[in-house]
């Protein structure tokens, strides 16, 4: 089975920051996400990890969540591809 | 359009006068709109009221009233339950004289017994709590608290908290966590209006289509 997390990731980062569609495939590792982007406020970013779980059938537990992970696209689907190998 | 006030009743007895958006014609297809709950109802404030546009266009009437403790009301929500959003619907249902109810998200949770109902997206109460307690997690690990959802469950059970900017008092958050969806609906997935809902958005967004494609289905199921 081939791996889609990073397309539902960008489908799910499309929906949250209200993109158009393909603006998120011009997102790479390096894309600034948590304090970079004003619109991802805690609720925002409350909001695309609860999406996370139910789209990639996942939990994240809090002590999980860290600054690095949140911070760049590439953290972040890092961080979906290991969650959903464990899943 | 017309805003107005009606009179709602207060948990100990006595009425209290909030505040409703209105497309009142004296039609015979009488719609109440119970909106989505929390920082849910900001984000598709524009959307539902964008729908009772159309609904009103359609020969529909509509009322989308305030629950009690939020928007313009002047209650003080710390000391409101559950039950009391619940009562305050169906108050509002009986003085529209409501045939219809439609719910969006989690105001399906407060949908008035007796009235054909119609549920867009419904939202589960532990996951809006969830999603709040989380929100409140991240925003203290920015500010170098450490703050954990089990934590902050209990101190909510205990003394009451404050979730995204509204203060809940601990029976409010008790009851809140268990209210399920309590009458029968028809359920509108998001998959038949289509794109992806506006309540996940960061910032309060808007569509047409989606507005378009939500009042047609209240359309037939009130035809």
């Amino acid at each position: 089975m081939s791996d889609d997390t990073d397309l539902l990731l960008r489908r799910i980062l499309t929906d949250v920051l209200g993109l158009k569609q393909n603006q998120a495939s011009d997102f790479t590792e390096d894309t600034g996400l948590f304090g970079h982007l004003p619109e991802l406020d805690s609720m925002a970013v409350a909001g695309l990890l609860t999406e996370l779980e139910d789209r990639l059938d996942i939990v994240i537990d809090d002590d999980e969540i860290d600054g690095e992970m949140l911070e760049t696209y590439g953290g972040l689907l890092a961080f979906a591809k290991a969650k959903r190998k464990t899943a | 359009m017309i805003p107005l006030t009606w009179s709602c009743p207060l948990p100990g007895g006595g009425l209290a006068q909030e505040y409703a958006l209105t497309f009142d014609h004296g039609r015979a297809r009488r719609l109440l709109v119970i909106p989505a709950l929390f920082d849910e109802a900001n984000r598709l404030r524009r959307f539902t009221v964008e729908v009772m546009r159309r609904l009103d266009q359609a020969g529909i009437d509509t009322l989308l009233p305030d629950l009690p403790g939020t928007n313009e009301s002047l209650q003080p929500l710390h000391l409101l339950e559950p039950q009391d959003w619940a009562d305050a619907m169906a108050a509002a249902a009986r003085l529209f004289e409501a045939t219809h109810v439609l719910a969006i998200r989690g105001g399906c949770l407060l949908t008035p017994p007796g009235v054909p109902a119609l549920h867009y997206a419904p939202a589960k109460a532990p996951a809006i709590l969830r999603q709040m307690l989380r929100a409140r997690t991240l925003a203290a690990r920015e500010a170098g608290r450490e703050e954990t959802r089990e934590g902050l469950m209990t101190l909510a059970l205990a003394e009451g908290i404050e979730l995204a900017g509204y203060r809940l008092g601990a029976e409010f958050v008790r009851q809140f966590e268990a209210l399920t969806v309590a009458n029968k609906a028809i359920e509108i997935a998001q998959d038949t209006i289509g794109g992806s809902g506006l309540w996940l958005r960061a910032e309060p967004g808007d569509s047409a289509v989606q507005a378009d494609a939500l009042a047609a289905v209240v359309m037939v199921a009130l035809a």
